[in-house]
């Protein structure tokens, strides 16, 4: 991505995040408080997150992969079910991932 | 101090402290994403909402159009609007401070405005404040050190940044699958998520997978 399409997607980012942000405080209430769009919106981070986990973890562009992120992955999840806090799960999968990257 | 705001202070700065610490994930990955160290800096002053900012950078990263990236950011930005519709009518603010109240109305500020409400109103106003700065003076400070420390070390794989970025959206992931419906929705969506990606422009399948909330959403369970 070039640096101007860099910086497109940072002041767009900042833009719109802020927009949703205020418009919170300026719509009557029923405007949002549509049940179905609600349930929707809850939704919504939970697929987006779990997309990202896919594309960041085992995807190279347009290609499914198995690599040392996977490793990495695999360990963070222990972490999780483990109880372990954020800060620590990125920093063991860090660590498994480097070290995998490493012996390979 | 009276001992009820103590206690209202002490919940809102673990919190803040807690979640302002997430920023090194942040600047870490923004910088191994290819963005500067300035850059990543004003995303968490301007954008300010942990997870659309990690879906930008995220997206980029995996080699996504701008759009895409746009796009994620926002769709993971629109929960906060319905916590401005619930912070509204407690707050009461106009003005500039309406702006303030806004930029800091996040996961975490609302929440801990939220728990308060035993406490009353006056409690409920001052956990949002506390935590809201809290966590922007955190998350800022700690952006800037995950920014500064990726850039000093160089090649992401070699550091294991690039899983890094996984698991913080796993860790994010998780305290939200609180029931077995939630979790077959993360499931579902993680399986979809892979069957597109062969078939679409790299950063699209991120998109893509809103459809997995909106067919799931659509009907009341």
């Amino acid at each position: 991505m070039s640096s101007t399409m860099m910086w497109i997607v940072l002041a767009a980012t900042c833009t719109l995040c802020f927009a949703i942000k205020l418009l919170g405080y300026l719509v009557p209430e029923p405007w949002l408080s549509n049940p179905r769009l609600q349930r929707i919106n809850a939704l919504i981070p939970i697929s987006l997150l779990s997309a990202l986990v896919v594309a960041q973890g085992v995807v190279i562009k347009t290609h499914l992969v198995i690599d040392h992120r996977l490793a990495g992955l695999a360990v963070a999840l222990a972490a999780l079910f483990a109880k372990a806090p954020f800060p620590v799960v990125v920093v063991v999968a860090a660590a498994t991932s480097a070290l995998v990257y490493h012996l390979h | 101090m009276s001992k009820l705001t103590k206690s209202t202070v002490r919940d809102s700065l673990s919190v803040a402290i807690t979640v302002g610490t997430y920023g090194v994930a942040f600047g870490a990955a923004s910088v191994a994403a290819g963005f500067s160290v300035l850059q990543s800096c004003l995303f968490s002053l301007f954008t300010f909402t942990g997870a659309s900012q990690f879906a930008a950078v995220g997206v980029v990263a995996s080699g996504g159009a701008a759009a895409s990236a746009i796009a994620a950011a926002t769709m993971l930005g629109t929960r906060n609007a319905l916590y401005g519709i619930q912070m509204a009518p407690l707050l009461r603010v106009q003005g500039l401070r309406r702006v303030l109240a806004a930029h800091i109305t996040i996961d975490e500020s609302t929440g801990v405005a939220l728990t308060q409400a035993p406490r009353g109103v006056a409690a409920m106003r001052e956990g949002f404040w506390i935590t809201g700065l809290g966590v922007f003076l955190f998350w800022n400070v700690f952006t800037l050190l995950g920014a500064l420390g990726a850039k000093a070390l160089g090649n992401p794989a070699s550091w294991g940044l690039d899983a890094a970025v996984p698991a913080a959206f796993l860790g994010l992931l998780w305290p939200r699958l609180q029931s077995n419906f939630l979790r077959v929705v993360a499931a579902i969506s993680m399986v979809f998520a892979m069957l597109v990606t062969p078939w679409l422009p790299a950063g699209l399948p991120i998109i893509a997978t809103t459809v997995v909330a909106v067919v799931l959403g659509w009907r009341a369970r």
